[in-house]
């Protein structure tokens, strides 16, 4: 790992200045995708900014309609939260199956949606849940948030500060995982909004979480496994790789579609 | 050079560092707390896990400087002065949950925060899964699941004996 200066701000407006003074600073949280990150030398920051002596970017919230979570809550904090688990029982157990216990317990929700990891859970769930990422400047949708393999709308030195997930009245997550890596190789985050809307999104399989429209339709006019029985994910684009061929991911979403339904009842 | 304060298995310390250095080479390089081991480096194996405050982490996941304040606990901090075992390495040698040893340090440190984390108690199940970070390439994991079964009930004090424990 190439050394860097470390910094640990206290509040958002100081964390915010010394990233956009230094525009090859980088935020660190958890860390537990960054470290390894910087240990293979794919990152040459000049500084590191702790997030975790800013107060502010932790806490879980119900907020009327809507579930508030820090950007940097942990996920055994959201694995365990009676908040979440009463709000959005499904991205509780989310949380608490993703990496291992010792990553969840340094991990945070703000840290691996930042990163945008084409395998990582929680974007599937923001997607599907169409959370609102709230930044240190503006209110983000998910559906302009995402932009693709490790790319997301943030701009530099812009810090995320909290996630607001709508309660929906139905939601379910399936995933298949490698079985080596337990990284995902697709999954399927399914939800009913209190509008009655459906959104259906899908991660691990392409290169960034993306909406599956046509299970939608779909399922907004019958939430049930016939409805979405005969549709068939396009194999077009999706990851192909020596774990699954992109043919297999399609099947997989398929299947885990179905999966995330029984989940969500 | 960054100064970090911590306690490591109920010392204060403090000690100069870079910014890059790791928390397990902190207490392995400059405390020469050597039982936190190093297997995989790319934070898979959790051979280095320690807890700090109370939660087990892999230690070569970690900045030393992200310890700032903390309380560190190592496999050196478990037994007491006079040399008795914490009841979960009192069950790993019990039920010879080990062959090389190099995985044990990390496997008791996670397997005590799994037993704290669950003290209505822990099926064979939720003990495997809670191993999910910690590899061993020796044993194929059956008594390591039995030690933690036994000292998980030793440690709730719903049993005595580590014996009395076993199935």
């Amino acid at each position: 790992m190439y050394d860097f200066a470390y910094h640990k701000p206290g509040s958002i407006a100081d964390a915010v200045k010394i990233l956009t003074d230094d525009p090859e600073a980088r935020p660190i949280s958890g860390g537990q995708t960054l470290l390894p990150a910087l240990k293979h030398r794919l990152a040459h920051p000049t500084a590191l900014v702790d997030l975790s002596g800013i107060a502010e970017l932790r806490g879980i919230q119900r907020d009327g309609d809507r579930l508030v979570i820090g950007a940097m809550t942990k996920h055994y904090e959201i694995q365990t939260s009676d908040v979440v688990k009463t709000a959005i029982p499904a991205l509780a157990k989310m949380a608490g199956n993703l990496g291992d216990t010792q990553v969840r317990n340094r991990g945070t929700m703000g840290g691996s949606l930042s990163n945008n990891d084409p395998a990582a859970d929680y974007p599937a769930a923001a997607m599907a849940l169409n959370a609102t990422f709230r930044t240190d400047r503006r209110s983000i949708p998910a559906d302009e948030f995402f932009q693709g393999m490790f790319a997301t709308a943030l701009e530099p030195g812009e810090l995320l500060v909290a996630i607001e997930f709508p309660i929906p009245t139905k939601a379910g997550y399936a995933k298949m995982r490698n079985p080596a890596s337990r990284y995902v190789m697709a999954g399927v985050f399914v939800a009913k909004l209190a509008d009655g809307s459906v959104r259906v999104a899908v991660n691990g399989a392409g290169p960034g979480v993306f909406r599956q429209e046509e299970m939608e339709a779909a399922l907004a006019k019958s939430w049930s496994a016939d409805a979405i029985a005969g549709i068939r994910q396009d194999p077009d684009g999706l990851n192909g790789d020596i774990h699954g061929s992109a043919e297999y991911r399609a099947h997989l979403v398929g299947v885990m579609a179905k999966r995330a339904l029984a989940e969500a009842g | 050079m960054p100064q970090v304060s911590l306690t490591v298995n109920g010392k204060p310390h403090s000690v100069e560092v870079e910014g890059r250095t790791l928390l397990v080479e902190l207490l392995r390089e400059k405390l020469r707390l050597t039982g936190t081991h190093v297997g995989c480096d790319t934070s898979q194996c959790g051979a280095c896990v320690v807890h700090v405050d109370g939660e087990s982490v892999k230690s070569c996941t970690m900045l030393a400087v992200q310890a700032e304040g903390a309380d560190v606990t190592t496999i050196e901090g478990l037994a007491s002065a006079d040399g008795t075992l914490h009841p979960m390495q009192e069950a790993f040698r019990e039920y010879h949950a080990l062959q090389c040893g190099f995985c044990t340090p990390g496997m008791v440190m996670s397997a005590i925060d799994l037993v704290m984390k669950h003290p209505e108690g822990l099926d064979e199940k939720q003990i495997r899964e809670g191993l999910e970070g910690n590899l061993c390439r020796c044993t194929g994991y059956h008594n390591i699941v039995k030690a933690i079964a036994a000292a998980a009930e030793v440690m709730h004090g719903r049993r005595t004996e580590l014996a009395q424990a076993a199935e």
